[in-house]
């Protein structure tokens, strides 16, 4: 609000600037934190004596000789089986994000093109979709895919996660097809274009923005899934974030949560880098529902 | 756009959610009125010189073909939903006219597992959902009074928690304040109390977890209020301030009735989420003292010995029904402004 009229008081500014910063300093520490902290050995991030020993190293230079080291993360990733959760996890991601932008452009730009009214109906559904606590579905799930067998493989979380997905996307796509003038599909289509070359030809190209925002948060929900995955695959075909969760077991002995944490770091810091890189679409694709529409 | 057209347009994703979102909904309302077979027994007699004792065992190899048989479980209508772990009709019967006084009623039944978890899942929605509105708002307008230059920065370092899925955030956030980490340890000395933890009381595990919640959804708020917040116009803003309007003035009166669409949409998605609570407790590994209906649900699935489909389902419909009436309110209002529309 860069009113010409509005003067801010100093002790305005230096409040405002204050609580910036402690409220930076809470969202963003703890994850600085984690960071640190997963290069130290447990007996320093979990000191019991002294919290101090996780700046100052006291137990990893004894245990390993330097200030730093990056035991965690070689032993997650190999003994861990990290490799295979974050292979896993590119697997579903990259699936995911295909599908569901494939079925949801197309039933975005339907409903956004309709004027019946069975298209509100069909939006509102999906709201109420959206609603379902996932755990709710997962339990609605596993009795049938135990019977059908396909319980447990990479392309029935697939599937699942895209229609989990599909409300979600279906309304974040469709308050942007709604942007898109109506006249610029129509002209194509009294040059004689089927709705589909209009769709694929004329819409698709001016959409990118759309795509891309609707794309991330698929992503997003693929990646971070922890309901779905940690109960529809088994051990062999978990993901990162149930094999996280594995990592913390009950009986925690030394090690093992280390590599909680630095899987942790290693799972979140291609998030952040993206939703860095992406920060302006993110934040369109958050308020296209609430603004816009 | 024509219906056929329409058809073929919406089919792949309509197909997606009716088989992986309606159908699952069904099969738990199937599910959720079976129950899980009972271990088939046999009498066995057994005869040695002192004499014959009958003894009862069980049959596995009968079990097992039951099992396979039927594998739904035997039919129990709306058993499961009214037994001790659900509704628990008849405990509560028992309760009320055995308890002295009111309160010790209402202990009693807020210490069955359906009820405790209710009250959590409500308490955690009724403390985090006003919370987040208000941390968002304040955050945006304070976000929105810093020179753009840095705001870009800003916002990324704000949206952190938002990003990082729940069991993540949760983990990291209780690693810092687990009696081994640095906030916990550090208020630990500070209190000259060795014992004091995240685990040891109840209480503090609830306002933990729900600082939580405030710390993962408010940015979500804060990015639509900022959003909105470019939206607000200016002139009246201006006529305000020459009318000597203080900015408490302002922003009641101009920019909340301007952003109030966007703040009851924030409020009803927070709420379905916070609804739904559940990594949370895993990630701070408070199943002992704080259980929502997600995560009641989750620990039938995960069920050592037998899955408990029947009793799974029956918590799930019931949750079904909370979303429901959370989102009544919302859903008449929209049928309402619908039919005037038109």
């Amino acid at each position: 609000m860069d009113y010409g009229l509005d003067r801010k008081s100093t002790s305005l500014k230096t409040f405002n600037t204050i609580f910036i910063i402690v409220w930076l300093l809470i969202a963003c520490f703890p994850f600085i934190w984690t960071f640190w902290g997963s290069f130290k050995v447990r007996a320093d991030f979990f000191s019991r004596s002294d919290w101090w020993y996780a700046i100052s190293a006291f137990n990893t230079l004894i245990e390993t000789g330097g200030k730093f080291t990056t035991d965690a993360y070689t032993q997650a990733w190999t003994e861990g089986e990290f490799w295979k959760a974050s292979k896993n996890t590119i697997i579903v991601t990259v699936f995911v994000v295909s599908i569901s932008l494939f079925l949801g452009t197309l039933g975005a730009y339907a409903l956004s093109r309709s004027t019946e009214r069975y298209a509100f109906w069909i939006l509102i559904a999906a709201l109420i979709f959206r609603a379902m606590p996932h755990i709710t579905l997962v339990s609605g799930y596993l009795f049938p895919f135990f019977q059908l067998q396909i319980w447990g493989i990479l392309p029935t979380t697939i599937v699942v996660l895209v229609a989990i997905n599909q409300p979600f996307t279906l309304w974040l796509l469709y308050s942007f097809f709604k942007t898109v003038p109506k006249e610029l599909d129509e002209s194509a289509l009294i040059d004689g274009c089927s709705y589909f070359q209009a769709f694929r030809h004329i819409i698709m190209p001016v959409m990118w923005p759309g795509v891309i925002t609707a794309g991330l948060f698929s992503l997003m929900l693929a990646y971070n899934d922890f309901t779905v995955t940690a109960l529809l695959l088994n051990q062999e075909n978990h993901t990162m974030v149930p094999k996280i969760q594995s990592y913390l077991g009950t009986n925690q002995h030394e090690g093992n949560l280390m590599w909680a944490v630095s899987a942790v770091v290693s799972a979140t810091a291609p998030l952040f880098m993206l939703v860095m890189f992406f920060q302006r679409q993110v934040i369109s694709g958050l308020t296209a529902g609430a603004v816009k529409g | 756009m024509p219906n056929k057209t329409f058809f073929w347009f919406f089919l792949p994703t309509g197909l997606a959610m009716i088989l992986f979102i309606g159908l699952p909904i069904i099969s738990t309302g199937i599910q959720s009125f079976y129950a899980q077979h009972d271990q088939v027994v046999k009498e066995v007699k057994k005869c040695d010189p002192f004499g014959c004792t009958v003894s009862i065992v069980v049959d596995n190899e009968e079990t097992t073909k039951l099992r396979e048989a039927k594998p739904l479980g035997k039919f129990n209508g709306f058993g499961t939903y009214v037994d001790r772990n659900h509704l628990a009709i008849d405990e509560i019967k028992k309760f009320w006219n055995e308890t002295e006084s009111f309160g010790a009623f209402v202990d009693q039944v807020t210490n069955l597992p359906f009820y405790k978890a209710l009250i959590f899942t409500l308490t955690y929605c009724l403390f985090v959902t006003p919370n987040v509105l208000l941390l968002g708002f304040i955050i945006a307008l304070s976000l929105n009074a810093v020179a753009r230059k840095i705001r870009g920065p800003l916002i990324f370092g704000t949206i952190l928690p938002m990003i990082v899925t729940p069991l993540v955030g949760s983990l990291v956030l209780f690693w810092m304040i687990d009696s081994q980490g640095i906030i916990g340890a550090n208020i630990q000395n500070l209190m000259n109390d060795p014992y004091l933890s995240l685990k040891s009381s109840k209480t503090l595990t609830w306002i933990t977890i729900i600082i939580y919640g405030i710390w993962h959804h408010s940015p979500f708020a804060f990015v639509v209020f900022y959003a909105a917040l470019q939206t607000v116009p200016q002139e009246p803003v201006e006529a305000a301030i020459i009318d000597g309007a203080s900015r408490f003035q302002r922003i009641k009166h101009i920019v909340l009735p301007h952003i109030y669409p966007v703040v009851t949409f924030v409020a009803l998605i927070s709420l379905m989420d916070n609804f739904r609570v559940f990594e949370p407790i895993i990630g701070f590994s408070a199943e002992g003292s704080a259980q929502s209906l997600s995560w009641l649900i989750y620990d039938n699935l995960v069920n050592e010995e037998v899955i408990l489909f029947g009793s799974a389902a029956a918590t799930s419909m019931m949750t079904i029904v909370g979303i429901a009436i959370l989102l009544a309110p919302v859903l008449i209002r929209t049928w309402k402004e619908f039919k005037t529309a038109r």
